[in-house]
């Protein structure tokens, strides 16, 4: 009996291999509706790409608008016609729509579909040596509803009355009444829509993701061999799984207020002179609901890139990371705390003072998990052997960012202080620094780490270092003066700062248009990115096995993996990701799949329990 | 050393595990309405609602199809396919049973001058049970799937995966049901 089986178990592991050796694919279930992570990976890698291109040609055309008021926009007309006003101006109207967009595009679509549904999906099954995805099939859904949500997102931008314009964070009762702007008509229903669609890809990725990193690790993949990437993807998943149904909530009630006359966030409201029937409803409702997952979701934007650069920077400084456990604790820590701390988007909202102070000082402690990251990174480069690749260049870059914008945080945590800044210009530096930039500079260093492990070639490194220092560089010079801004007390999504004639205020217009300047040219040289990631995908050179010479199990596949990742075995993982530089050792890096065994004139003690 | 290097790792049927998490996820959403109707229900200028007769029934309802439903568990872990599809059956006629009876606790509540559209302390009602019925619908399906398997003996004590899972669905959404029937009851008193 026992000897039938072990036979049957082992001819059923030879189908398997078989089967993943052998697998013959059509254009389209390679390419389209494909259930191979890798190709998934891509898939959202390209649609992020895409609508990083729009957000960002969405911002430089309001960037005009607060740069140039006076700027006639004629010749542009034929792209953006309708949107001008008859003296050439963009429309008031059209403004905010435009700055709604551009922050739903790029904290929803690019930041998390286009940063996690990437990474997580391209290198969870990689990095922790699985076959693929607990279920491709449920990937290529989570894939297929961001797209639906995108194609969705997309036609509301030309629809009648223009897109949804109450701010990424709709509001109500701005959004929830029709009469009250244009771009709460067709245009927020579709948000409403594509945005529900959306929920339903981010919790189909994160199903997956959490189950995978949980179930399908390789033997001798203990939690704590795991790179700190599929740390963070993994609590990054964790808090979508959490905080999405939220939104989904907050978006359900709203759509009733919206279509079907009920009023949960609607009371005593007079509009055009007319009192509306709604009574017993509360704005405030939706605030919260919104925030407890819009707090939340910005550590989702974050949490990945900093997993990712926490695996370059270790890598090319040729050291291992400082103080692993306490990244994965910290990681832990910001992720537990984001759900406490919701309340400090809306310290002006009348909330109780006391109330407001306890969420001030939740909202301070988030800064001990976050301090003790930055000191990581720094600690990690701290005599390293740093090769600056362009990834390790956007990692710094990453950690820049990091410490600059999260010091900001600090001020506007304070309930006391965030009085006087909410709302303002000062506001939209800190998060476009904290959050935009470093989250980013994350995407791009993965970009540029795993591209070989990607197409199969390197990127050109000469550009990526241009790359880097005019993002670099321009980033700062577009949000810094940001804070100058807000300080002074320009209040954000506004369309115009000339009609107060005050004296004041004028005096910042010329700050105002340095900085829409900079972002121009910042957008601009993203298209020697573009170029490169697309030239280099056909013509790049060809990528050796293990080009950054990193210990992660990824590099030990085949230069372009079929699917099923590894031709044979899966290889048995026996020590941590960051023995680079180890003493004793002949090379500066032993891989994580080489057994102790095998090098015993660098091993330590604490090797065996690691 | 062996034992340190290639320690097996922990593993569970990762589409149960996700079943879990989906389960978890759904959880997060009557969270978050609950807390908001508790908040609302806190707030002046709101009034209490008569329950509908209705609701009891439902609550002996989706009771008694979670029972059935269990039976159709235990019939499978035995063979005993004769019983397995009528306890699948009868959980399925209780689960729509239990549906009708919301349907008729909504026409209730509209004839004691509770709608939908109007103050939110009613409002809710209707939300929550509206959006559980919405899941249930789903779990009735996933029953039907089962059925339509267990037809073709594809359920099985060797194959407990899919009846398993469409249990587990199965009490959880009883289990919401009379925690949002407790909840509302003991708001609105």
């Amino acid at each position: 009996m026992g000897v039938t089986k072990t036979i049957t178990s082992k001819s059923k592991t030879k189908v398997e291999e078989h089967h993943h050796e052998h697998h013959e694919e059509s254009f389209i279930t390679k390419y389209i509706f494909s259930e191979d992570h890798k190709m998934i990976a891509k898939q959202f890698l390209i649609t992020g790409i895409f609508w990083a291109i729009v957000g960002g040609a969405l911002s430089s055309l309001f960037r005009i608008q607060l740069g140039f008021p006076d700027m006639d926009l004629t010749a542009l007309s034929p792209i953006i016609g309708n949107w001008l006003t008859p003296q050439g101006k963009i429309d008031p109207e059209v403004y905010l729509a435009l700055i709604t967009m551009h922050g739903t595009i790029m904290v929803f679509f690019v930041l998390t579909a286009g940063l996690s549904g990437t990474f997580s999906n391209f290198l969870i099954p990689l990095q922790i040596g699985a076959r693929d995805m607990a279920s491709g099939f449920l990937n290529m859904l989570s894939y297929w509803f961001f797209f639906l949500s995108s194609i969705v997102m997309f036609i509301s931008i030309f629809v009648e009355g223009g897109p949804a314009s109450g701010g990424w964070t709709i509001y109500p009762p701005l959004s929830a009444l029709p009469q009250a702007v244009s771009g709460s008509g067709m245009g927020m229903t579709l948000w409403l829509f594509s945005m529900s669609l959306f929920i339903v890809s981010a919790l189909l990725g994160a199903l997956n993701y959490i189950t995978t990193v949980i179930n399908l690790r390789t033997e001798g993949m203990t939690f704590f061999r795991m790179p700190l990437t599929i740390w963070a993807f993994f609590v990054t998943a964790i808090l979508g799984v959490l905080s999405f149904p939220v939104l989904l909530s907050a978006a359900l009630l709203l759509i009733m207020d919206r279509s079907f006359g009920t009023s949960f966030y609607l009371s005593d409201i007079y509009i055009a002179g007319e009192a509306l029937s709604n009574q017993g409803g509360s704005a405030i409702l939706f605030q919260h609901l919104f925030w407890f997952l819009g707090h939340p979701e910005v550590y989702i934007v974050i949490l990945p890139s900093l997993g990712i650069t926490s695996e370059i920077i270790a890598t090319c400084s040729r050291k291992p990371i400082f103080g692993y456990r306490a990244m994965v604790y910290s990681i832990f820590g910001i992720g537990a705390l984001s759900f406490v701390v919701w309340a400090h988007h809306m310290f002006i909202s009348g909330m109780n003072p006391f109330l407001g102070s306890v969420f001030t000082i939740l909202t301070l402690i988030i800064a001990v998990p976050s301090a003790i990251k930055a000191f990581n990174y720094i600690a990690t480069l701290w005599r390293g052997n740093i090769i600056f690749t362009p990834a390790m260049l956007f990692s710094i870059g990453l950690v820049s960012f990091f410490i600059s914008g999260g010091l900001t945080g600090l001020f506007l945590g304070n309930s006391v202080v965030d009085i006087n800044l909410h709302d303002t210009y000062f506001v939209v530096a800190h998060f476009h620094i904290v959050m935009g930039s470093a989250s980013f500079f994350g995407l791009f260093a993965g970009v540029y780490h795993w591209f070989p492990k990607m197409f199969g070639r390197m990127m050109n490194s000469t550009l990526g270092y241009v790359h880097f220092w005019v993002t670099f560089i321009g980033a700062y010079l577009v949000f810094f003066p940001l804070h100058y801004i807000g300080i002074a007390g320009f209040p954000r999504r506004y369309y115009s700062f000339t009609n107060f004639e005050t004296g004041r205020i004028e005096s910042f217009i010329d700050l105002n248009t340095f900085v829409s300047f900079a972002a121009i040219l910042t957008f601009i040289a993203q298209f020697i990115f573009l170029f490169n990631f697309f030239y280099s995908m056909y013509r790049g050179r060809k990528a050796s096995a293990n080009p950054w010479k990193s210990n992660t199990i990824e590099w030990t596949t085949p230069v372009e993996p079929g699917h099923g990742n590894w031709p044979g075995k899966i290889p048995t993982v026996t020590r941590w990701p960051y023995d680079y530089s180890k003493p004793g050792a002949k090379d500066d890096f032993i891989p994580q799949h080489i057994p102790l065994s095998s090098t015993k004139e660098s091993n330590m003690p604490e090797d065996e329990h690691r | 050393m062996s034992t340190t290097q290639t320690s097996k790792i922990l593993r569970m049927n990762p589409r149960i595990f996700m079943v879990w998490i989906f389960m978890i996820s759904i959880s997060m959403i009557f969270v978050s309405l609950i807390s908001a109707y508790i908040v609302k229900k806190g707030e002046p200028g709101g009034f209490n609602v008569d329950l509908p007769s209705m609701f009891y029934y439902s609550t002996a309802l989706v009771l008694l199809s979670s029972i059935f439903k269990q039976l159709s568990y235990f019939a499978s872990k035995k063979d005993n396919f004769k019983s397995l599809k009528l306890y699948l059956l009868l959980s399925l006629v209780t689960g729509i049973l239990f549906l009708v009876t919301q349907y008729l606790g909504w026409v209730q509540l509209v004839g004691g001058g509770v709608y939908f559209v109007g103050h939110p302390d009613g409002s809710f009602i209707y939300i929550l049970s509206g959006v559980h019925a919405f899941h249930l619908i789903s779990g009735l399906f996933f029953i039907l799937y089962v059925y339509s398997k267990s037809v073709k003996l594809d359920v099985h004590s060797k194959n407990m995966f899919f009846v398993e899972m469409s249990t587990t669905y199965w009490h959880f959404l009883a289990g919401l049901w009379v925690y949002l029937f407790i909840t509302l009851y003991f708001y609105n008193i």
